[in-house]
């Protein structure tokens, strides 16, 4: 109604497009939508009166305005796509796509130079730090479930399950037998690959949702294991104490076996911060290392043959069961090493830390950044967790902002951030493998 | 003659499929069917749409696990394999049995030569140790990669395609993509390669190609070829042997003149009764 009536400045259609006529039915069913959908939630609202009855009043006006805005905003994104050039296939022009390509050959050095650099640069800003060891953590995971799902293209919902089993690993072993975190942290590792065995195994038949559901479930029951397990594990009051970890068995304390007492400098709580910083960058790169080496051995292959087609992949005697297997255990093994470190860093871990959440913003963070790309992850968690943080000023918008971006980021790269695939072996150049060829796997 | 010929091939078979059958629920697709595949011969498998040809072709590369019957495979100077018992992958990986789809099913999202690369992936994860010696990079694994690429560009130089090693496997052409399909197939080193409707989709030139290099591959890598095909020009050229099949049975079996004369594969064919095609026969010459 009013909203119909809202005027939009005149604009001229673009050569070649569909006349003016069509946009402006594109905004005014957009607007008709908008009024539908907002007479209830915008147009009346409803409040208990002081007695307790309910009273009501209508907002008509900001109704109009708010259908007006969508008719009008409707209109500027249609003739923004036309300008942009002809609808459908790819959005993003070509040489936007080349500038990217060739601007992230840089991208990935000049990351790791500046990472190396944190601690010295931010020395004195103990937010910083932390952010910074969150963001590491989470680009260890995002790599880690990368071999997953990116690799082998199988959609795994329950990651935060290795996660935990890592976390609890190491926390139990420190905590009861006392083993230093040098120790607990392959067992850990290798705790968590069995558990991906096991999840393996039941999921190797099932595909796509099925497979999604399962991996889902699974993640649930090692939670409430743990939550209901209190003997071992503390139920819901979690695991305190867990021993900080120690340079090759000398403590970080401010004591005079410590570090800071035997290289004769003045203890500060800070150089804890900053060793937990390069800790989690060593296991990070070294799990992106072992990924990068892996895609170029016949297991790599294999895994993301199996991602595009499984039936060639047995037609040519291709093992699928042990490649999934292998596939769900090197995930694992990462996200127990992330989950040793995690218990390590907070020195108190409970199952509140290892709820769906956590899996699906992981996953959002491999899918953000391109499934399979290893520099794509780790821009989508200093995006995905940098930029949350960044955002904290804007309080209960930032969630809004935070799922508009990612709205924007899957119109603009719907396979996310680096979609295109990097061959593993060439005979003359390596030139990159456009999205569109690559499989994204069937579960 | 024809007859020293079939007691040869008999001696010398490399593939012995004796009373298959395949049923899915009540359809009896395949309905004991018994033929014989001979060493380093091209042997063809033909028959009108719906014959039951492509599920003789999965349950002998073990996609399928037949109702009954067996197949048993013989390699040169080895004792027999019964395919029936092996399944999926070991076929491949044991039995050196190495097949090609009627839809092709390359790897789209790599290129070519990581196409050849995953078909070695039995060879390569022996030579690098299990993944371990790959990891640390151990001189032993790096000669068995360079092999590996060896081999690839071999093939890919066989196919023509050398040039376009690097490219995506979805980008290449149809008939590119029929051929490297071939080639990956061969990268596993068959014994017996299976190829299901390797002509189709393919214009009169490139099939002409397609047979000179299943002919060639019979002759320098001594492969024993089994394939469906309806692309008579291409079955009439190169087979030593054809069977064909109707409704899930063998209908005629011989040389390929032999069953280009049957009166019995003409009906098939034709969809007609086997009195109609005598006359059409006679009427045609």
């Amino acid at each position: 109604m009013t909203g119909v009536s809202g005027s939009p400045s005149e604009p001229k259609p673009a050569a070649g497009a569909p006349g003016f006529g069509a946009v402006l039915k594109t905004g005014a069913t957009s607007a008709f939508v908008a009024l539908i959908l907002f007479s209830l939630m915008i147009g009346i609202r409803t409040e208990a009166g002081p007695t307790g009855q309910l009273i009501y009043w209508t907002r008509f006006g900001d109704l109009a305005s708010l259908v007006a805005a969508v008719f009008v905003g409707s209109i500027a994104v249609e003739l923004v796509r036309q300008w942009w050039g002809p609808a459908g296939g790819r959005v993003v022009p070509a040489s936007v796509q080349n500038g990217l390509s060739i601007a992230g050959r840089f991208v990935a050095p000049a990351l790791l130079v500046f990472t190396l650099l944190v601690p010295v640069i931010f020395y004195d800003q103990r937010y910083i730090l932390d952010l910074g060891i969150l963001v590491l953590t989470y680009v260890m995971l995002g790599w880690g479930l990368n071999v997953v799902v990116g690799l082998a293209g199988l959609l795994d919902l329950g990651y935060v399950a290795f996660y935990a089993v890592g976390a609890y690993s190491y926390a139990l072993l420190a905590t009861n037998f006392g083993l230093s975190f040098w120790i607990c942290l392959p067992l850990a590792g290798i705790l968590a690959s069995l558990w991906g065995v096991l999840l393996g195994f039941p999921v190797l038949r099932l595909r796509g949702d099925y497979l999604a559901i399962v991996t889902l479930a699974f993640g649930e029951i090692i939670r409430l294991v743990i939550i209901n397990w209190q003997s071992l594990t503390g139920g819901p009051n979690g695991i305190s104490g867990i021993p900080r970890p120690s340079l090759f068995g000398i403590p970080l304390t401010p004591g005079d076996d410590g570090l800071a007492a035997m290289l004769g400098i003045e203890f500060s709580p800070t150089h804890r911060i900053v060793f937990l910083f390069y800790l989690i960058l060593a296991l990070a790169l070294l799990t992106n290392w072992v990924t990068i080496r892996l895609r170029r051995l016949p297991i790599g292959r294999a895994w993301e043959a199996l991602r595009e087609d499984e039936v060639a992949c047995r037609a040519l005697g291709i093992n699928t069961t042990t490649t999934k297997l292998t596939a769900f255990a090197t995930g694992a093994m990462f996200g127990g090493f992330a989950g040793a470190f995690f218990a390590t860093r907070q020195g108190f871990i409970s199952p509140e830390s290892f709820t769906f959440q956590e899996s699906a913003l992981v996953l959002a963070i491999v899918v953000l950044g391109g499934m399979g790309s290893q520099l794509g992850v780790a821009l989508a968690a200093l995006a995905m967790i940098g930029g949350f943080e960044l955002f904290r000023g804007l309080e209960q918008y930032r969630m809004l902002v935070f799922g508009l971006a990612m709205v924007l980021l899957m119109i603009w790269r719907p396979r996310g951030l680096i979609g295109h695939r990097a061959p593993t072996v060439y005979l003359k150049h390596a030139q990159a493998i456009s999205s569109d060829l690559v499989k994204e796997g069937h579960g | 003659m024809s007859g020293d010929r079939a007691s040869d091939r008999i001696n010398q078979r490399i593939l012995a499929v004796d009373h298959l059958s395949m049923r899915f629920g009540g359809i009896v697709a395949v309905n004991d069917l018994s033929f014989e595949a001979g060493q380093r011969q091209i042997t063809a498998l033909i028959g009108p749409n719906g014959a039951g040809k492509t599920t003789v072709f999965n349950c002998i590369t073990g996609f399928y696990k037949p109702t009954g019957g067996t197949m048993r495979l013989t390699h040169e100077g080895a004792p027999a394999i019964a395919l029936e018992r092996l399944n999926d992958f070991r076929i491949s990986k044991q039995a050196k049995v190495a097949r090609t789809f009627q839809n092709i099913r390359l790897f789209p999202g790599m290129t070519a030569l990581e196409n050849l690369m995953v078909a070695q992936h039995n060879a390569l994860m022996l030579a690098s140790g299990l993944t371990f010696l790959g990891l640390i990079g151990a001189p032993s694994w790096r000669v068995a990669e360079q092999r590996a690429i060896d081999l690839a560009t071999f093939w890919l130089k066989r196919i023509g395609l050398l040039d376009r090693a690097d490219d995506a496997a979805g980008n290449l052409p149809y008939g590119d993509q029929r051929r490297l399909e071939i080639a990956r197939a061969m990268c596993t080193e068959p014994a017996l390669l299976c190829l299901d409707e390797p002509a189709a989709g393919l214009n009169a030139r490139e099939s002409a190609a397609l047979s000179e290099l299943l002919l060639s591959i019979r002759a320098e890598q001594g492969t024993s070829i089994l394939l469906i095909e309806h692309d008579m020009s291409v079955v009439m050229e190169i087979s030593d042997h054809v069977v064909v099949m109707d409704y899930g049975v063998k209908i005629a079996e011989g040389s390929p003149q032999q069953v280009r004369d049957d009166p019995k594969v003409i009906a098939a064919y034709l969809g007609a009764d086997e009195e109609e095609a005598i006359a059409v026969m006679e009427s045609g010459t």
